[in-house]
């Protein structure tokens, strides 16, 4: 069975929004409607997105580090959210384990963001329809597009390629091998919803010389210098020997 | 959470519908058996159903409100395998049909005797129908508690209490309203369902403090280092990623301070159990009307407040990803 799913990267993410930014763009323009905004360009913008990102300092001054988290939704193994939904538009596709809302029979009692525990739902006050990332289910399969644009609007528009997609149900896939070998870790996973989605963690890349390996008595850089020649206090070969 | 008013009054409304049908069943059913004086039909359990189905309506009314597309409602019917909302959707109706059937057998008069025992007890053929419906009716409490209840992760809600409370809170209004109801229609029954108001207020009172106790004594499993995984204790949120709010920053902050809240702890407290318990003693020791309508309109008030602050105390584990709001 597949699971399409995003590995999202924050040892590399930088905290640009380009995410955030292409994914209402993707989403805006596509078949499904609008995404709306209330107050754009106002003092107070307000809207639906299906992906945003947020900043986290971490430690106390001065080791302190900034963590740049895009959260979206996780497609969740065991979505919480599907069941609970009373008219059967909240679903979880079976083909590819990615978790839609079918607008048109949502009924806008908000019980699905209710039940979510990551906040990754969005109502959306023009439509009054509940809305939540499709992983641009509109896009991985358009046979019109190269095959190489056939990925999320996020992923083709992260600058440090902080998001790779995939399906994390095949061992050899992308992102399973970068969950595997990196670490990679569910968020809250005390409520076992088996998000899909995962994070890889921050890596510190250190260096370790030991102080052996900066003076080293057998040093092969030195073998072809002259050797520092001894104090001449007795006589020498010189001096005995007739050339 | 943010505590929507359409769903503080869905609940309330149908707890007192609920509540008063119970109450008429349970008069009737020991009538039948002879503990208590039979009722004139039309005027009391005719009538009585008409209140009770009135509030029943008024609830469903206003459940419309909470929904963004209420021309849709019918779809939620759909779902009854997995969802709590869907079976109540179904439930409600039923209850609906039950009240009004049990109405207006009584209205009309269509009472015929199914059994009787030697001389005793007498069933009619609308007990049999107060029975189903009165089985419909604890079937809605809970499906409307189990709604807030299966939501794991929302700790405060996820609890039997949940359910009882929702039973309890609404037969007590329930049986408020039939008491300030018998005074005029059946007199003989006002200190019947006066003494069943007071005891199952008390009780009420009883497992919603239970639930408070719970709620102030809560862990929460969900932390910002589970939240955003990060193994550190010391996590500081420095934007949210939205300007103006979001709908996350809406729908599930309550926006009140806590001293608010603990005031509205103490007001429904005192407007659910204690005040009613009081003006039911004094309306059935002077046999006033304005006392006992009093006893139910100060009830109901105070279960508006009691529910506020049931959706209102909740804290969604989603509010660890909007640490400033």
């Amino acid at each position: 069975m597949t699971q399409l799913a995003l590995v999202i990267d924050l040892n590399v993410c930088v905290g640009c929004h380009a995410c955030v930014t292409s994914c209402k763009e993707w989403n805006t323009s596509g078949p499904a409607g609008s995404m709306s905004d209330d107050n754009p360009y106002g003092m107070e913008p307000t809207g639906t997105f299906f992906n945003r990102v947020q900043t986290y300092e971490v430690g106390c001054f001065p080791n302190t580090e900034t963590i740049h988290f895009p959260k979206s939704c996780l497609h969740c193994e065991d979505a919480p959210c599907v069941p609970v939904c009373p008219t059967g538009a909240s679903y979880k596709r079976e083909s590819d384990g990615i978790v839609l809302v079918d607008y048109d029979k949502c009924i806008g009692c908000k019980y699905c963001s209710w039940a979510c525990p990551y906040g990754a739902r969005e109502f959306d006050e023009h439509q009054k329809v509940m809305k939540k990332c499709t992983l641009c289910v509109d896009r991985i399969y358009d046979t019109n597009l190269p095959e190489s644009e056939r990925k999320p609007a996020c992923v083709m528009a992260c600058p440090t390629s902080a998001r790779l997609f995939g399906d994390v149900h095949d061992p050899q896939s992308e992102v399973s091998v970068a969950i595997r070998e990196q670490g990679g870790y569910a968020l809250m996973p005390e409520w076992g919803t088996n998000p899909a989605n995962h994070y890889l963690p921050r890596r510190k890349t250190r260096l370790h010389i030991h102080e052996d390996e900066l003076v080293r008595a057998d040093n092969p850089l030195k073998k072809e210098q002259r050797k520092p020649s001894g104090p001449v206090t007795e006589p020498t070969l010189d001096d005995s020997t007739s050339w | 959470m943010h505590p929507a008013l359409s769903v503080i009054f869905l609940t309330t409304l149908i707890g007192v519908g609920q509540g008063m049908f119970l109450a008429l069943f349970t008069g009737q059913s020991y009538a039948a058996a002879q503990f208590l004086p039979a009722q004139d039909s039309s005027g009391f359990y005719g009538a009585g159903s008409l209140i009770a189905l009135t509030f029943l309506i008024a609830g469903l009314m206003s459940s419309f409100f909470h929904l963004g597309h209420p021309e849709r409602a019918w779809r939620a019917a759909a779902m009854w395998r997995t969802s709590w909302l869907s079976r109540e959707v179904i439930v409600l109706p039923l209850v609906m049909m039950f009240v009004f059937v049990y109405g207006v057998m009584h209205f009309m008069g269509w009472d015929t005797v199914i059994a009787t025992t030697d001389t005793v007890v007498t069933f009619h053929a609308s007990l049999l129908v107060g029975a189903l419906g009165s089985l419909a009716v604890f079937t809605l409490f809970l499906c409307t508690a189990m709604i807030y209840a299966a939501i794991k992760f929302l700790q405060e809600w996820s609890n039997p209490l949940t359910v009882i409370n929702y039973l309890l809170l609404g037969t007590a209004s329930g049986f408020t309203l039939a008491t300030a109801f018998s005074h005029a229609a059946a007199p003989d029954l006002l200190r019947f369902y006066g003494t069943w108001a007071i005891i199952i207020t008390v009780a009420a009172f009883i497992t919603r403090s239970a639930s408070l106790i719970r709620n102030t004594r809560l862990k929460y499993k969900s932390t910002i280092q589970s939240a955003i995984g990060v193994r550190h204790n010391q996590i500081v949120q420095k934007s949210q990623g939205a300007m103006g709010g979001s709908y996350n920053t809406r729908e599930y902050f309550h926006g009140k301070k806590a001293v608010f809240l603990q005031s509205i702890k103490w007001i429904f407290m005192v407007l659910v159990f204690a005040l009613p318990i009081l003006l039911l003693v004094a309306g059935m020791r002077n046999n006033n009307i304005m006392v006992l309508n009093a006893a139910f309109i100060v009830q109901f008030i105070g279960l508006l407040f009691e529910r506020w602050l049931f959706f209102a105390q909740a804290r969604h584990p989603q509010n660890i990803y909007y640490q400033t709001v």
